[in-house]
């Protein structure tokens, strides 16, 4: 029998802003425990909310870049539940009315270009975290309580792990362009949970689906959906059932594992929440908003291409992620070449972030450097050899290239008047090789330039070496 | 000085004249206190200390002409938060909180110079319309002991009418300001839903919360509400229009006022005596010059079950945060989190509160939502509309505030359904937003105080103060004195 | 007719406990409470939006600056029943499902 798979995301993502959705206590991470609440983070009696305005200006601009329409009337709701980490043991969310549905986001595997429909998004506020000691207590830090988060929940329009793994993957990207995020799995500030279900083909009804929680990557996500698609199989075959189950992916033995069997829907007795007042959205505010927005991969890749003659390859790999778009960018701003410094920036720049397992941000290296340091290259003034040593000092140190290649002597020779003598003194040494050349053996050419960078330590411009030897070469 | 025979403008001249201290005031309120605590039981924590600590200094300011309330001595019903002070909500699960911070009221009252005496006894998280349901003690009524003060605030309400303190805060989420003040023949308003903000009110329904004022003269409250109001960021329902001097309302003639006086309010169940002494009072707002006329509040008979569904549904969700964990009572031996929160919660509770949380939790859970919490919210706003409409044409309801006198202590304890149908008359100003005040309208034959309601449109808290006063100036009931009398029940 | 199990269910989430007793007693009081709420049915509510709030205003936002100047952490655990390092104690799950909530 063969089966086709169903895939949906939620995924939640922490929004950028100075204090928390419903509390002006400060969003900070790495500080001690508790040191960041207030008497509403930790539910007090007698605390309100109230609605942080950057979260919800953050949360509609990312509901634009998904395509997806804003809701005008809409309110907060109360998710009841109880759990150490909500101290209220309610959530406030967005339920009935969310900030916004209908969205997309188109991906590509293999080529094949396919679109993926978000079902709705709403900003609501992240719990604590409880941290289970093996005494047999938890221990409670309310610290994150209150982040503000977006849920984006797509449509189950994904059937392979391939496409999620792309669609998580475009909408990081999405996310990260318009500046709303860090959207980073590993940092927490992005988290998914995921619905499969897999059926026989051409069956009308959707299989069973299981929840996949507990994934700590894009890459987990995937080998996660792909074990669950060969279990769901192997359990239909052998002629079972798929239960509803939670499960989560176990890193070292790279399969699902069952969390709990879920046993009807959970009750969170959602209702409008009172404390808040109602929101009525602007036309005006959206399109703000809007304009707001900075441009996107697709746009900026377009334009590499188009304007920049950057090949298509290249401009996607430079609009990968906002940081090193940005950078290209500026770098450009500041003189570079498009093409030279695309070709750094996905070569040398790209080996030293990989072997050195950094970010842009993490190295001192500055678009006005690099910049700098591709126009020495193109003016001459440097060789490439010359360049790898001057982009080490420069990505390493953050040093100004033109100051230190000047200072430490490695400006290049280029120069006819100052390198004519010294060719023409080394001719007059080497009757040997004059004759060689003449006699059509090119080997010789080479042993001459040797020995005029050697002469001029190396520091003679190949190729203007080149012109005056052969010209030199044929007047004798 | 003795509360029972003064008013605030003669307080606060013989406060700048020096003919008296904020010091001695807070000193004759403790031992009035001292005289009537063991017999009302209005008190939960008194703080004499920092009564007094906040007395002195104000004397060592002196006291300006222009503000009224400085050097005053006042009393929070004990669902307000006071940073330091114990606050119960007169409930097991609290008996040992101790807040961090202030409400605004009480934040704003204390830069106008009152002075905080402690806090009122109460039904447990302002559930009930007797204070039985306190986990502490009930409060008896000064004009018969054997009798409730009414609820939720009743013992703000008692220690008003007894002279313990001058003015008494409270809640009113179904008629907790209302009915107790009814029942203690003295004043008490519940403003417009907005108008006072609710930061440190412990929240019991949150969309009908609003806290209010308690005095034994209408004269003697507005200066209270007129600074207790205003918009407060740190509450968003809380409305931004401008807060009017309450005070100039105060004798006001209620000439061509429009009253209107709907016929559900005098109906079955509505006691003869409280409907005749309305009525007297009616008519001689007529003799003043208002002009009446009987109208219908159709909804009227819906309100008491569906406030009980909206009212205990937000009130399951705001005491869920009442779990052992982070404040308040946690129950011995626990051995896991379930028994953290089972065991809190089912020994926290009193039965009432657990009756309403249960109502609630029903009323919200799957399946039930759309039968009960939403259709509840839809007859609400059929309520709300009756209002707005009879409101369009009259500048304000006028009938009874409760439809019987304080009954006996015990009396009503086990039939939940009569007790939550006491409060026909108060719940539909809570369910509209509306602002509502009793004002004392005599008494009944037994000597038992009678409230007269007054409801107005919404933010007009001006027009109840105008009849109120112009209605006290006629009968001057505050004359008359408590009896302490009847012995404890 | 609500049944004794479902009260038991509601008081399950409610995060409530009672005795048979009380269970019983408390069917029977709600029970008594439900059925004065099934006097809300007969009222016509088609086309009539519910009321969940009475604010008179609406868009009501806060500026995202932070606050710092609140009760500090040595206050804001000073009512804890248990504490350690900072952190609110509390005995451990057994219940492992309920993390998921």
């Amino acid at each position: 029998m063969n089966f086709e798979t169903t895939i949906g995301l939620e995924v939640h993502v922490e929004l950028k802003t100075k204090t928390k959705m419903f509390s002006p206590s400060p969003v900070a991470y790495g500080a001690e425990a508790n040191v960041n609440t207030n008497v509403i983070d930790w539910g007090f009696p007698g605390v309100l909310p109230s609605v942080n305005h950057e979260a919800y200006r953050l949360g509609i601009m990312v509901a634009l870049a998904l395509h997806a329409e804003v809701t005008k009337e809409t309110h907060f709701d109360r998710k009841n539940y109880f759990y150490p980490d909500n101290p209220k043991a309610y959530q406030i969310t967005q339920f009935e009315q969310p900030l916004a549905r209908n969205g997309w986001l188109e991906i590509e595997v293999n080529g094949v270009k396919k679109k993926i429909g978000i079902e709705e998004m709403h900003v609501e506020e992240d719990a604590g975290k409880n941290t289970h000691g093996d005494d047999g207590y938890s221990y409670v830090d309310l610290n994150r309580q209150g982040t503000p988060l977006i849920e984006i929940v797509s449509k189950a329009d994904m059937n392979s792990p391939e496409e999620a793994y792309a669609y998580l993957e475009q909408l990081r990207k999405t996310i990260q362009f318009t500046g709303a995020s860090d959207v980073k799995m590993e940092e927490g500030s992005m988290r998914v949970d995921t619905n499969i279900s897999i059926r026989p083909i051409g069956a009308d009804k959707l299989g069973t689906k299981a929840e996949l929680k507990n994934l700590n990557s894009f890459n987990h996500v995937r080998l996660g959906l792909a074990y669950e698609e060969k279990r769901q199989a192997e359990v239909l075959m052998s002629g079972g059932q798929i239960r509803p189950e939670t499960r989560r992916f176990d890193e070292a033995s790279g399969e699902t594992i069952l969390m709990r069997v879920k046993e009807g829907s959970d009750d969170y007795r959602y209702f409008p929440e009172p404390d808040l007042p109602p929101f009525s959205i602007s036309d005006d505010w959206i399109n703000e908003i809007a304009g707001q927005i900075p441009e996107m991969p697709e746009k900026r890749r377009a334009r590499y291409v188009n304007e920049l003659g950057i090949p298509e390859y290249d401009a996607g790999i430079l609009t990968d992620t906002k940081e090193m778009s940005d950078f290209f960018e500026e770098a450009i701003t500041d003189g570079a070449d498009p093409k030279l410094a695309s070709n750094w920036l996905m070569g040398e720049v790209n080996a030293y972030l990989n072997a050195n397992k950094l970010d842009l941000a993490q190295t001192q290296l500055t678009p006005a450097n690099l910049a700098t340091m591709i126009q020495l290259i193109k003016d001459g003034t440097i060789s490439s050899k010359i360049a790898k040593k001057v982009f080490q000092e420069t990505i390493k140190k953050g040093t100004e290239p033109k100051a230190w290649v000047e200072s430490k002597g490695l400006v290049q020779e280029s120069d006819p008047t100052v390198l004519t003598p010294i060719i023409t003194a080394i001719l007059d040494d080497n009757q040997q090789s004059i004759e060689d050349f003449k006699n059509g053996k090119d080997r010789a050419v080479g042993f001459l330039v040797g020995q005029i960078m050697k002469q001029t330590h190396g520091k003679a411009n190949p190729k203007v070496v080149n012109q005056i030897l052969m010209g030199e070469l044929n007047k004798r | 000085m003795n509360f029972l025979e003064t008013d605030l403008h003669s307080l606060h001249q013989q406060l700048v004249n020096h003919e008296l201290t904020a010091v001695d005031l807070v000193k004759d309120t403790m031992s009035a206190i001292d005289e009537h605590e063991p017999q009302l039981n209005a008190f939960i924590t008194t703080n004499q200390k920092k009564a007094l600590a906040a007395a002195e200094k104000i004397d060592a300011e002196g006291i300006a002409e222009d503000n009224l309330l400085a050097g005053i001595p006042v009393a929070y019903k004990d669902n307000i938060v006071t940073k330091g002070v114990r606050t119960t909500a007169a409930s097991h699960m609290l008996d040992n909180f101790n807040p961090v911070y202030d409400a605004t009221i009480v934040e704003k009252l204390e830069q106008a110079g009152t002075i905080d005496i402690g806090k009122t006894n109460m039904d447990e998280f302002a559930m009930g319309s007797s204070t039985e349901s306190s986990f502490f003690k009930p409060t008896h009524n000064p004009w018969d002991l054997s009798r409730v003060p009414g609820g939720s605030s009743g013992g703000s309400a008692a220690a008003v009418a007894a002279g313990e303190v001058f003015a008494a805060f409270g809640s009113d989420t179904g008629g907790s300001i209302r009915q107790p003040s009814a029942y203690n023949g003295i004043f008490g308003i519940k403003p417009t839903y907005g108008r006072v903000s609710r930061w440190g009110l412990i929240a019991f329904g949150s969309s009908f919360d609003q806290l209010g004022v308690m005095t034994r003269r209408v004269k003697d409250a507005a200066p209270f509400l007129t600074v207790m109001s205003g918009h407060d960021a740190k509450d968003s329902t809380s409305s931004q229009r401008p807060v009017p001097d309450f005070s100039q309302f105060i004798g006001q003639d209620i000439k061509g006022l429009k009253i209107a006086v709907p016929d559900e309010f005098f109906g079955k169940g509505i006691a003869d005596d409280v409907k005749a002494q309305v009525e007297k009072g009616i008519q001689q707002l007529v003799e003043q010059g208002a002009i009446v006329d009987h109208v219908q509040l159709p909804h009227t008979k819906y309100a008491v079950p569906a406030y009980y569904v909206l009212a205990s549904s937000e009130a399951s969700s705001n005491l869920q945060r009442f779990d052992g964990i982070r404040y308040g009572f946690r129950a011995e031996d626990v051995k896991n989190l379930k028994d953290v929160y089972v065991r809190t919660r089912s020994e926290g509770f009193g039965p009432e509160v657990k009756r309403r949380i249960m109502l609630g939790t029903f009323a919200l859970s799957s399946g039930y939502y759309d039968a009960y919490f939403n259709k509840a919210a839809k007859v609400r706003t059929l309520i709300k509309q009756d209002f707005e409409e009879i409101l369009k044409t009259h500048d304000l309801i006028v009938g009874p505030t409760a439809p019987d006198t304080a009954f006996k202590i015990g009396a009503n304890v086990s039939d939940p359904i009569t007790l939550y149908m006491k409060d026909i008359l108060t719940i539909s100003a809570n369910m509209a937003g509306v602002p509502a005040a009793s004002v004392p309208a005599g008494f009944n034959a037994a000597g038992l105080p009678i409230g007269m309601q007054m409801i107005a449109k919404r933010f007009d808290e001006g027009t109840i103060f105008r009849a109120a006063s112009a209605f006290e100036e006629m009968n001057q009931y505050y004359l008359e004195k408590p009896s302490f009398k009847g012995g404890n029940a | 007719m609500i049944s004794k199990d479902q009260v038991a269910h509601v008081a399950e989430l409610a995060r409530l406990s009672f005795t048979d007793a009380e269970l019983e007693h408390f069917t029977t009081q709600l029970d008594q409470i439900i059925a004065m709420e099934h006097a809300l049915a007969e009222v016509p509510t088609d086309g009539v939006a519910p009321t969940t709030q009475l604010t008179d205003t609406e868009n009501v936002f806060r500026a995202d600056v932070p606050v710092t100047d609140g009760p500090s952490r040595d206050e804001l655990l000073q009512n804890v029943p248990e504490s350690k390092d900072g952190l609110i104690k509390v005995p451990s799950i057994i219940d492992k499902g309920e993390a998921d909530a």
